[in-house]
Parts: C-alpha cells; structure tokens; sequence
C-alpha cells in the first residue's frame, strides 16, 4: 500500500499505462515541462520524451482533433482539457467526430482517445473553471463518460480508461486532487462500467460520483445521529450507467436523492430520477429528489458555497424524503 | 459597407499551369513533369470516368434514389492530378466531395453513392484504401491529417498525409488551428485547398481579403497556387508537396483554383446567386477537354480511345446504378451496432427492447 493524493494516483496510472503500451500518449496545454497546472502529468515528459509527452499549441479543437488523427495511426492519446470551462472550443472534435466516427466506419474504426477534465468547483477560482459540463457528454452517443472519487479508484480508471478502445471523457474532482488515501498499486480495481457502494446503508441511496461523493458520505455519518442509515453509490460511470446497482440499492432502501454540483435542471440527475423512478417504482417510498447547483451560471467564488451542494443540503434532502 | 479591395490584391498572383485550356504543354522552371503517353491517356481516362459517376449520382438523386449528391463536377482535374501523386503509404482526408480522390484510391463509388442514399455514414474502411471517410463538417477533417501525420513521424513511416478542403473551410477555426500545429510540429501534410469560389452561395471574397495559398506564408510554410483545372499541374505540384512532406521538410499549402461547375449539392439551386456569364466563362477552362485537346494534337490517342473510354464510362455508369439499386436497406438491428467497440450495457438493452417490440409486429402477439 502506498498513500497517494488523488492528482498524484492519476499520474501513476499514467505512468503504468505509457510503461504498457508505448503508443499511449499524452498530449495538453502545459502537460510536459509543468506536469500540468495541476500537476497531474508532473514527470512523464522527463521520463517519456517529448514525443510521448506532447505540449500542444493553445487551442482546445485542436487537441482533440489532433488526437483523433493520432488514434487513427494506432496511437491511444490521453489530452488534458486544462479546466471543465474550456473544453467548450473542443466540443464539435469530441461530438461530431470523436463519438461518431466508430459508427461512420461501420467498426473499422476505433478511437481509444482518453480526455481528461478536471472538473467541479470549491477552489475559489475566477468564472469557467468550476464547471460541472458532464451532462452534455452523456448525452452524446459514442462517448463514454467515467467520474472518479478517490484515489485509489483514480489509479486503476485512468489505466482501464486508456487500454478501452471507445473514446472517453474522464472527469477528475479537482478539489480532491489533493486529497490522500492508500492505494494498492498492484490491486486491479472494478470494471471501468461498474458502480460502487462505498457505504452500506438500509434508509436511503445517495446517488453520486466525482467531488460529491466524499460530501456524501460526511452527510451519510452525519445522518447516522439522525438514526437514519444512509448508503452511498458512486457512479463512477455515467455513460453506460451501472443501473443493476442502483435499482438493487433503492428497492431495498425505498428512497432515493441524487447529488451533483451541476445545475439541477437538465442534469444528470434528471437521468437518474426518472430511471429510478421507472424500475423501482412500486418500492419507491418518497419521490427521488435531487441536489445540485441552480438553474445559474457558476457563481463568483465568494458565493459558491451557497451553489455548491454540501453535508447541509443534502441532509436536507434526506429528511424531506423521509417527510413523505 | 464594401470594404476596398486589400493592398496586393490587384497583382494576379502566379498560377502554376502545365496544361492551357487550349491543350498546349508549357514548361515550369519548377514543376515540370514527364508524363508518357501511356499516363496521359490513363489520366484523362480517370476524368471521364470520374465525371461519368458523378452525372449518374446526380441523376439518381434526381430520380429520388440518393438523398443528396455533391456533385464534384469541374474539379476533375484536382482531384485526380493530386490522388494520382499519392503514394500507396500516403493517407487522404477528403471532405464530402472528393469522388476523384476516392477514384484514384480504389474506392468502389457505389461505398460513395451508399451514404448519399443513406444505408450508412460511410462504410468502407479507411485503413483498406489509406482514403479517410468523408467528413461533413467544414474543415475538421484537417485536424485529423495533421494528428495522423503526427503519428507518421513518430512512427518514422516514409509517407505523407493529405487533406483536401474547400474555399469556404478556410474560415473554419480548425483549419486556421491545423495549419499551426502543422507548422510548429513540422508534420508532414499536405493540406490541398480545391478554391471552387463558392462556398454554397458565398463566394469567396467573403471568406477572404488574400489569395489563398498567401495564408501559408503568416503561419510559417509555403503555399503555391495552381491550375486547379490542369490535370498535369495539380500531378507535379502535389507530388512535389508530397515529397517534401515525407522527406522532413514540412507541410505545404496547395491551392488549387477551380470551379465548382455544378451546384454546391443537389438541394441548391445555383441561379439564385451566380450569373449564368460565369459558368460559360469556366467552361472554356474544362478539366477534361484540354487533356483531350492535348491528346489529339500530339497524336497520342486517336478516335477509336476516345470511344472507348466513351463506352467504358457508359458501362461504368450503368453498373454504377445497378449496384446502387441494389444497395440492400439495413435491417432495424443496423442502428445499434459500432456505435461502442466494447460492449455497452444501454446500447445492448436498447437493441434487445427494440427487436424484441419489432418482433411483437411479427408475430401479433399482444404486448
């Protein structure tokens, strides 16, 4: 066992991946001499070279549409989108292209490409590096969308993620990047599509992935002195969605709230609501309710503890889905 | 507001021609070719035959049997002057107009004609031709060149990527964003620009106050500007390009001026924006006539060749539409797969909901 932050357990993945296969390749803004803003690729251009390791020009369509080339000559890149808020210029590579092009060549095709976003707020950073974007990518067929919580689990996605031959949009929690935990680095982890329970619990299923998973579990020790037995999933993927999982939690629990940071309305948790809602109808004991950001913009980060979904609003949400 | 017209433009800029519209040879200090009579013949023979697949799929989307056809019609000779320079190593990235290209790299034009009906959204194999599946969004497809011939200098590989692209494309970000990781990475590509001064009904003073291939210049590598209309020029200038590519020397801006002789797709209508004056004036500069031209008055093909291709291209014409009639309907089950590699919980349970709902009809038991 090693103890390793998040942002350090992602490295190491990557480092196993490039040590595995010499034709993954990680490519960004800042990745090679800075290791990334967050330094996340910190070391690999000094040990794989700046052929493997690639500093790319400032422009986001660009990474992606460059990568996409690359997967097409047998490479698996792996580009870094510095911030959630600046993944938007790559949207149409990664929609139209990156997801569709498997499909246009009938299977001919794979593109193992891997983009990786941070994502999330909570470090008090000026506008468009707080954002939550998930919800535009599990719409999108072709892609696969993963969400990683902790440490341990970041070092085994990351590396599943670049040996699947689908592309992949992995969210990184970038509060959490500096949070600490042992990891085993020899322990294959769960299959890149399956869900965790992280707390076992019989009241209630707290629905989450990324940064919210850690706020809920604080509620779910919280709820505890409520006497109510909070258990806690995380997705970890969202796009498939491991719903054999979820339903077998909420019809045992009979309650159901849903946690992210993005705004509410069209979000994700829309997705889980009514999927919930459909297969554990007739055991269903309350409405699944859902937490999450407003229907605003991300604020100013003066006011983002009042946006960001914490231990309060979500145990919040508990007792009104104990209030039915 | 009618902005004046840009310091420099007034200057024609200089026009790589190797073949007049009349049919005569000139010489270039440059990019001269020897072509025997034998490649001369086999040339032209590509033109008509190219030209020949593209009335037919005009007329099949005319008879409702395509959905859309993009008539490549005058651009024969860029296409098939730069797919014959590539090299079987090379890799093309065409848009959705590059019948020729696909042409010359083998690609049967019923796989072409199968999208435009609609059976797929493209469907043959890139990696079987070295010829990329169309792309519908303007100018993408140049970022993908650039990646690919990335990988073609990691890989240390004698070849070079292409990527064509239209007039229009050239305002597409991704395209300005191509030429700059082409130059900073020195990849080898060779980004070849088909000017056929119309995007749809915009014609191409409002994509740009510069010739074209002047672009290069501001992004660190040359750019050349030719006879997009002569066969033999667009060959040498494109194989020149392609060489320097593959051996270290970088990318290079071809701009190949043309004419877009037919309708930007089946679904416009041309004489709402471009008078008739126009289109007379570029035929006298055909592709096709001039090799033709050239061929008779050198003696290098007489009467009975002509015919021949005549018929060839009657008969190709016709196979064509056979075999695009032909072009069984996927079945319902079409719809789910390829979209993963790996197997996808919702995908699978969506395919077997949806037989399984089908399979109801079938049978009529009740649901």
């Amino acid at each position: 066992m090693t103890t390793l932050t998040l942002g350090k357990a992602i490295n190491e993945g990557l480092r196993r991946a490039m040590e595995a296969d010499a034709k993954v390749i990680v490519m960004g803004e800042d990745v090679g001499k800075l290791g990334g803003v967050f330094r996340v690729t910190d070391g690999l251009q000094k040990d794989f070279g700046e052929d493997r390791v690639i500093d790319t020009p400032l422009a986001e369509s660009g990474i992606i549409g460059t990568a996409i080339g690359l997967a097409l000559r047998g490479y698996r890149p792996v580009c870094e989108i510095q911030f959630d808020g600046f993944v938007f210029p790559a949207a149409d590579q990664i929609i139209t292209q990156l997801a569709k092009m498997p499909l246009r060549s009938l299977g001919a095709i794979k593109l193992p490409v891997v983009v990786r976003i941070p994502c999330g707020g909570g470090i008090g950073a000026v506008e468009h590096h707080s954002e939550s974007p998930e919800a535009y990518f599990t719409h999108t067929a072709g892609l696969r969308v993963m969400a990683c919580s902790n440490p341990a689990d970041a070092y085994t996605m990351i590396q599943d993620a670049v040996r699947c031959d689908d592309p992949i949009i992995f969210f990184e929690p970038k509060r959490r990047y500096w949070d600490k935990a042992e990891v085993d680095l020899a322990a294959p982890g769960l299959p890149l599509d399956k869900a965790r329970t992280v707390r076992q619990g019989a009241d209630v299923t707290l629905l989450a992935y990324g940064p919210m998973v850690k706020t809920c579990l604080a509620a779910a020790t919280a709820a505890e002195e409520d006497g109510r037995n909070a258990e806690v999933i995380d997705l970890r993927s969202l796009n498939p969605l491991d719903m054999g999982v979820i339903t077998e939690s909420v019809r045992r629990t009979g309650r159901c709230v849903v946690v992210h940071e993005a705004p509410v309305f069209s979000g994700f948790g829309a997705e889980l609501a009514a999927r919930v809602s459909e297969h554990c109808f007739y055991n269903l004991e309350a409405p699944v309710l859902r937490v999450g950001g407003f229907s605003t913009p991300y604020p100013p980060s003066r006011l983002e503890e009042h946006y960001l979904p914490d231990l309060d609003r979500v145990l919040d949400a508990i007792d009104r889905v104990f209030a039915y | 507001m009618t902005a004046e017209a840009p310091r420099g433009a007034d200057a024609p800029p200089e026009l790589i021609q190797l073949l007049t519209p009349e049919g005569e040879r000139v010489e270039h200090p440059d990019y001269d070719i020897d072509l025997t009579a034998e490649e001369v013949r086999s040339l032209y023979r590509d033109l008509v035959l190219v030209r020949r697949v593209d009335l037919e799929a005009v007329a099949l989307q005319r008879q409702g049997e395509l959905g859309l056809w993009a008539s490549l019609l005058g651009q024969e000779a860029a296409q098939v002057g730069s797919g014959r320079a590539l090299t079987d190593a090379d890799m093309a990235f065409p848009t959705y107009r590059e019948h020729g290209v696909a042409w010359c790299r083998d690609v049967d034009p019923v796989k072409l004609l199968g999208m435009f009906r609609g059976v797929n959204h493209g469907g043959w194999d890139p990696y079987e031709h070295n010829f990329h599946l169309y792309t519908i969004v303007i100018g993408s497809q140049t970022l993908h060149a650039v990646g690919y011939a990335m990988g073609i200098q990691r890989d240390g590989a004698e070849a070079a990527a292409i990527v064509y692209f239209g007039d229009g494309a050239t305002s597409q970000g991704d395209v300005n964003e191509s030429f700059i990781w082409a130059s900073v990475f020195n990849a080898p590509v060779v980004f070849f620009c088909q000017n056929n001064q119309w995007a749809i009904s915009e014609p191409l003073e409002k994509q740009t106050r510069i010739p074209l291939y002047k672009r290069a210049s501001g992004f660190g590598f040359p750019g050349i500007r030719v006879d997009g209309n002569d066969v033999f020029a667009c060959l040498a200038v494109t194989r020149k390009a392609l060489a320097d590519a593959r051996s270290g020397q970088g990318p290079t801006l071809i701009e190949a001026f043309t004419y877009r002789m037919g309708a930007h797709t089946t679904s416009d209508d041309p004489t709402r924006y471009r008078v008739a004056g126009e289109l007379e004036a570029w035929k006298l500069k055909d592709p096709i006539e001039r090799v033709k031209a050239y061929l008779f008055k050198n003696q290098l093909a007489d009467q009975e060749f002509f015919d021949k291709v005549d018929a060839e291209a009657d008969a190709l014409g016709k196979d064509v539409r056979r075999r695009c009639l032909e072009l069984p309907d996927p079945g319902p089950e079409a719809l789910f797969d390829h979209v993963y590699g790996a197997p996808h919980a919702l995908v699978d349970e969506e395919r077997e909901q949806y037989l399984a709902y089908l399979a109801g009809f079938e049978t009529g038991a009740e649901r």
